[in-house]
């Protein structure tokens, strides 16, 4: 999933004018479960905004909806008879979510409510954890299924560098050697003699480094 | 024991305090209230065993969201004691009303008043 990390009230009160509607908007897909923009943030982001402009004696509306999700038009349509009222909207939805939403709704000022992180797993409550990187040519069925291109700081292709030490990498003691384990895993599959082949260049124009990426599809295009 | 607290005070009964979210804290500040304390059971006595952990928590995060919004993280604060301890519960009630009452009143019913009546003058 998309992992998005809470964005500080501060920051997000920054960036409005003198709104007198908003609305916020939460998705039902990662961010809910990375617990950053689901319904329960939506809530907790709207109840302090509130406070907020009271405080300052302003009497701002801040309606609250939550999307099953901000990256498919079909949705984001639920929201297109009410958004006419709002004079802005705050998206809790991964910056895909928030991006799309403001593509379907282009006169509507769409600030994000989150801070869009990376994909990963939840490793355990409070912890999420990077483990893909999308370099669009996956290598998982030759490392034992350990990304060194998520997982090793240098994404080596080619075992460790002299910077691991006892199976953590030089950058941090709280980060693992992903060469360690990928020979880990390896040697528990019994399949240490594939460590022993050198791969090949990575063709790394998949990758981000060749500007914006599209998956194209004729099979299943209509 | 027939003790007395100060009778300012609303109790609302919860399972356990690990029910509590941040959003009941904060609903009870906008809707007014000066002062929000949870009273749980011991730490490492809860009966769900981290009930009173999570609310400890989610009292810090409400208490954090508070002092960002202005209205004072200080409002909300956590206490634990066993059911057996109603004398201390009376002494937690007694201290948290002298401290609220120090910080003053809730300052979002003065700023909805100063709407109302710019409002009005209108």
């Amino acid at each position: 999933m998309i992992v998005a990390d809470k964005k500080p009230i501060e920051e997000i009160v920054e960036e409005f004018g003198q709104v007198k509607n908003l609305l916020i908007a939460g998705c039902n897909e990662c961010v809910t479960v990375c617990e950053a923009g689901g319904k329960k943030e939506v809530g907790i982001l709207a109840s302090a905004l509130r406070m907020y402009f009271l405080n300052q004696g302003r009497e701002v509306k801040i309606d609250e909806v939550t999307l099953e999700r901000q990256c498919d038009h079909e949705y984001l349509e639920e929201i297109r008879n009410m958004v006419d009222q709002y004079d802005a909207v705050v998206s809790m939805a991964c910056g895909v979510g928030i991006q799309f939403l403001a593509e379907e709704y282009p006169k509507l000022p769409v600030y994000p409510g989150v801070n869009t992180c990376f994909m990963g797993a939840t490793e355990k409550r409070g912890l999420w954890v990077e483990r893909c990187q999308g370099c669009g040519q996956c290598i998982l069925a030759k490392t034992g299924a350990v990304c060194p291109i998520t997982r090793c700081a240098k994404r080596l292709m080619n075992g460790p560098c002299g910077g691991s030490t006892r199976g953590k990498c030089e950058i941090s003691q709280d980060t693992d050697c992903a060469w360690q384990l990928i020979i880990e895993r390896l040697r528990m599959l019994g399949r240490l003699d594939e460590y022993e082949k050198l791969f090949p260049i990575k063709d790394w124009s998949t990758d981000r480094a060749g500007g914006p990426r599209k998956v194209v599809r004729e099979d299943i295009q209509l | 024991m027939r003790l007395q607290y100060p009778t300012n005070i609303n109790i609302i009964r919860v399972p356990c305090t690990g029910k509590v979210d941040i959003l009941h804290i904060l609903r009870a500040f906008e809707k007014g209230a000066d002062g929000v304390y949870a009273v749980g059971c011991m730490e490492g006595d809860c009966h769900y065993n981290t009930g009173n952990l999570r609310a400890r928590k989610r009292v810090e995060q409400a208490s954090k969201i508070l002092d960002t919004v202005g209205v004072g993280g200080k409002r909300v604060q956590m206490r634990n004691l066993s059911s057996g301890e109603g004398p201390l519960f009376v002494k937690f009630a007694k201290e948290i009303v002298e401290q609220i009452k120090e910080l003053g009143p809730n300052p979002l019913k003065q700023a909805k008043a100063g709407i109302q009546k710019e409002k009005n003058a209108a």
